[in-house]
């Protein structure tokens, strides 16, 4: 995303116009339409420190780091590393001690708090969907402080149970307990757009849910992101979620940060020993999950027309990988969506990006 | 029928009596229906409202105190022993008590109807209250309502089922003790009873006692369908 890593996919969910800038837009807030805004904020943490009371050592140390409009920004550490601390710090759950937290500039402590939380989305594990309230009640939860007419927080509960993937005529009027856990979690995060907040803060979102459900929330989450994008702190201790859903990721030891990157180069140059150790020993096979077919130079296609194995250009490096040592053979030719050649892929070429040769180069 | 029921003790007269009536059965039904207009309707009207009055006191006190409660934790402690201290006290005892200060009349019964609700509502409001899922108060902080908000919006409709279990047993509980009441004079169901018992007619005593558990069973299941009516969100979840 940002013009320093153009030459370098910008993140796992290799966005299909991965160059495309998710800039700050007319927020829609205030137009009395209830299209779904495209406001996105930047988020910037400036020596954010905070020690709990009775503790020597900070929970969070002089934290900067800049997250731009737009990007996922995934917190994550071990546990007691200070991540979700650090996350609930932006809409001051939790007080700073020192520092400071500005949004587009502007710092979080010069904002009454209800106002502040307000224009930020909430989602968390057990996502506190209200049990009381219908589907529309809880989406329209903070339309109502906001004071938008009852017709606009209907519309626009309808627009966003669309695009979380749920039913807007049947599923508005039920109670929370009448989902399952993932579906409780597509409303928890319709509930934290639903006033076309800039920033969204999610703590380990999707953690109680099972596996399956999980991926198809994170692929779900990604393309709304696509679709919408917000500016997102995402917290997780899943090193696999993070490079997936990560445009940035920010490793987090004992209250310090550790190593801010996008999630190639995290596993492509950790820091120092922790975080090699925190990405996992398979960190070059991991990596090849980040890169898509067409994020790569190839060859050029020897035919007009496909020759041999063909590969779609939005398929991951690791699955082409795959393909090649179950095909047994090392050379896929990488076509468009429309089936035309765009090039051809070497296995020689996967060696040379992941192996030593392109480290020392870039060093 | 041509008896005059005027004050107690209601005897009827023998010789214009039914067979039953003259044998002092159990239940005369025949009785039961020809008086039930005069007799038990005036002490029914007085019963029912011995009881809301007690009741909507009682809540507008414990709810109050339970909200109290529930914002400074301190006053937890006070008010249920305060509360339960009240609740041992035997109900005639307690009429018999307040009769040189408040005299024989309704102030008194209500001072002691109310006292004998204010454990349970309270108890239950704050049981109710605390009971509430952190998440969806965290949830609601994080979404930046204010503490009036969380209160009204969230934590308040979400004690509701126990507030309105704490409402149904102090309403089922008064109606019992209303009765006691007559014994200071205020009317009620409790004085067709006591007059019964002082003239031995079978056929009141029974009829009264009926018709304060039927209003006690009617009361609560009218309380049953309010509690769904103000929480549809209970019936979905078991759905």
């Amino acid at each position: 995303m940002n013009n320093s890593d153009s030459a370098h996919p910008t993140g796992p969910s290799a966005l299909p116009d991965g160059g495309r800038e998710p800039g700050p837009q007319s927020t829609g807030n205030g137009s009395g339409s209830a299209r779904v805004g495209h406001a996105a904020a930047v988020l910037a943490f400036n020596e954010a420190t905070k020690v709990y009371p009775g503790r020597r050592t900070p929970a969070v140390s002089n934290l900067t780091l800049e997250v731009p409009a737009g990007e996922i920004c995934v917190l994550i550490g071990p546990s007691g590393s200070g991540k979700t601390t650090a996350m609930q710090m932006v809409n001051r759950l939790i007080p700073m001690t020192s520092g400071d937290v500005t949004i587009d500039g502007r710092s979080i402590m010069g904002l009454d708090e209800t106002e502040l939380r307000r224009g930020i989305g909430y989602v968390f594990q057990q996502i506190g969907l209200f049990p009381h309230m219908t589907t529309e009640d809880n989406i329209g939860t903070v339309p109502r402080l906001l004071g938008w007419s009852k017709e606009r927080i209907r519309a626009r509960a309808r627009e966003l149970l669309e695009l979380v993937g749920l039913d807007p005529d049947d599923d508005l009027r039920r109670y929370p307990g009448e989902f399952s856990g993932g579906q409780r979690q597509r409303i928890g995060v319709a509930r934290a757009m639903a006033a076309d907040q800039p920033l969204m803060l999610m703590d380990e979102p999707f953690g109680a849910v099972d596996p399956i459900a999980r991926d198809r929330l994170q692929d779900d989450f990604l393309r709304l992101h696509e679709e919408v994008p917000k500016t997102v702190v995402f917290v997780t201790h899943d090193i696999d979620e993070a490079i997936k859903m990560g445009h940035r990721i920010a490793i987090l030891r004992d209250g310090e940060l550790v190593q801010y990157d996008t999630p190639d180069r995290i596993l492509a140059e950790p820091a120092n020993e922790f975080v090699a150790d925190f990405v996992g020993a398979d960190r070059g096979l991991k990596r090849l999950r980040v890169w898509r077919l067409g994020d790569l130079e190839l060859e050029p296609a020897p035919d007009r027309e496909p020759t041999g194995l063909t590969a779609p250009e939005d398929m991951s490096l690791r699955d082409a990988l795959s393909v090649m040592l179950v095909e047994g053979t090392e050379r896929l030719t990488v076509v468009d969506g429309d089936g035309r050649p765009k090039g051809a892929l070497a296995l020689g070429a996967i060696t040379r990006l992941i192996g030593p040769d392109e480290r020392a180069a870039k060093a | 029928m041509t008896f005059v029921i005027a004050q107690a003790p209601v005897i009827p007269k023998f010789e214009h009596a039914s067979e039953c009536i003259r044998q002092n059965k159990q239940f005369c039904t025949g009785w039961f229906v020809d008086n039930f207009d005069h007799v038990f309707v005036p002490r029914l009207v007085e019963h029912i409202k011995l009881t809301a009055i007690a009741v909507g006191i009682g809540f507008a006190i414990a709810f109050t105190a339970a909200l109290v409660a529930h914002s400074r934790g301190w006053f937890e402690t006070p008010f249920a022993v305060f509360s339960a201290f009240l609740y041992t006290i035997p109900s005639l005892a307690f009429f018999q008590l307040l009769v040189p200060i408040t005299g024989l009349t309704v102030t008194s019964a209500e001072i002691a109807l109310v006292s004998y609700t204010l454990l349970i509502l309270f108890r239950n409001t704050l049981t109710g209250l605390r009971e509430v899922p952190e998440d969806a108060r965290t949830a609601a902080r994080a979404m930046g309502l204010t503490k009036g908000q969380i209160l009204r919006r969230v934590e308040l409709p979400l004690a509701l089922p126990a507030i309105m279990a704490g409402i149904r047993i102090a309403t089922v509980t008064t109606i019992s003790l209303a009765t006691v009441a007559a014994f200071i004079g205020v009317g009620g169901l409790g004085q067709p009873i006591f007059n019964a018992i002082q003239s031995g007619f079978k056929t009141q005593f029974v009829a009264a006692g009926l018709l304060a558990v039927a209003l006690a069973l009617v009361a609560d299941a009218l309380l049953v369908l309010l509690q769904r009516q103000l929480a549809p969100w209970m019936r979905a979840r078991r759905a």
